[in-house]
């Protein structure tokens, strides 16, 4: 059987989700093939008239869009900008932020379970930037969520998985898709929450930021495909304290 | 006049008027009058008034 990320139905054999913001227009279809991504995110702005750019031109045909609400600071700005994303005409994924403190840009997990509540009702498709709370993540899955989205660590600082232990949790805890969001900073830390059972991971910043951007999307696809299959395969057992050989104990050549 | 994204701005008769003046793709924005979402259909029979608080958002890059 093919191991399939699936959000409320809707089936992707990529575990990747690629952010598509501070970097060049040009860049962003290279991004998008190194990283093998599916899914990518997009924010909701005001738009400036006048012709400009639009990065919808720059984006292939069947990749899902995925809209953030950035910006908003609570519950009801944040399904005002999903439903006029919506109205966009490209499908009903929505990634929920709910974001009130400018300083860490820690989500507001009471604010992201109203919208939750009020989105799922509409048939979004809800993806929640949530903290990594057990109780809140049971609450967004009864309140609808196709996932969940705890953040690794504060978006944008490239720390990685600072809340490992409470990702854990959740994995262990909640039936739904975790998906690792913000902070991911290197292709190790993607890999190592997929091997912790992570269902995918989303990353920008670490990408957006580092020397050469399509070469980074691939060196995130390859890790976190190899962090997807040896979850799948399952860990050896950790030997504490001495070794265990790895060839055979008879045999040799001095006995 | 109306308020166009913050600033005020000379009225159309119509939405889709307004978006053609200001060469909007309107495949590429979408569109709320006083807080209500236009649906694309509607641009074009969809009156201006005087005070009309207008927001036209379109994607950008984003995590």
């Amino acid at each position: 059987m093919e191991d399939k990320l699936i959000l409320n139905g809707h089936e992707f054999t990529s575990r990747f989700i690629l952010g598509s913001g501070k970097y060049s227009l040009e860049l962003i279809n290279a991004a998008i093939e190194n990283a093998g991504a599916q899914i990518i995110t997009l924010a909701l702005r005001r738009a400036a008239g006048k012709d400009v750019e639009n990065i919808l031109d720059y984006i292939p045909e069947g990749i899902t869009l995925l809209p953030n609400t950035s910006g908003a600071r609570n519950a009801d700005e944040a399904v005002r900008i999903a439903r006029l994303s919506r109205e966009m005409g490209c499908g009903d994924f929505v990634k929920i932020e709910a974001i009130r403190d400018s300083k860490y840009l820690l989500p507001d997990n009471y604010e992201t379970l109203k919208a939750t509540e009020v989105l799922a009702k509409e048939g979004f498709v809800v993806m929640p930037y949530m903290y990594p709370d057990l109780n809140v993540a049971r609450d967004l899955k009864n309140a609808g969520a196709a996932c969940i989205m705890p953040l690794g660590s504060p978006i944008g600082s490239n720390k990685g998985l600072c809340t490992k232990d409470f990702i854990q949790i959740l994995i262990d805890e909640i039936d739904l898709p975790v998906i690792v969001d913000a902070g991911i900073g290197r292709p190790s830390q993607a890999c190592e929450a997929m091997e912790m059972g992570a269902a995918a991971v989303m990353a920008n910043t670490a990408i957006a930021t580092a020397g050469d951007i399509p070469k980074m999307a691939l060196a995130f696809k390859k890790a976190i495909e190899a962090g997807r299959e040896s979850y799948l395969a399952g860990f050896g057992n950790v030997v504490e304290g001495g070794a265990r050989a790895s060839s055979p104990l008879t045999g040799f050549l001095h006995d | 006049m109306i308020i166009l994204n913050g600033e005020s701005c000379e009225k159309t008769d119509t939405l889709l008027a307004l978006l053609n003046e200001k060469n909007y793709r309107t495949d590429r924005i979408a569109v709320e009058i006083n807080g209500v979402i236009i649906k694309k259909a509607d641009y074009e029979k969809t009156t201006l008034n005087d005070g009309d608080k207008i927001e036209v958002v379109s994607f950008v890059g984003g995590g």
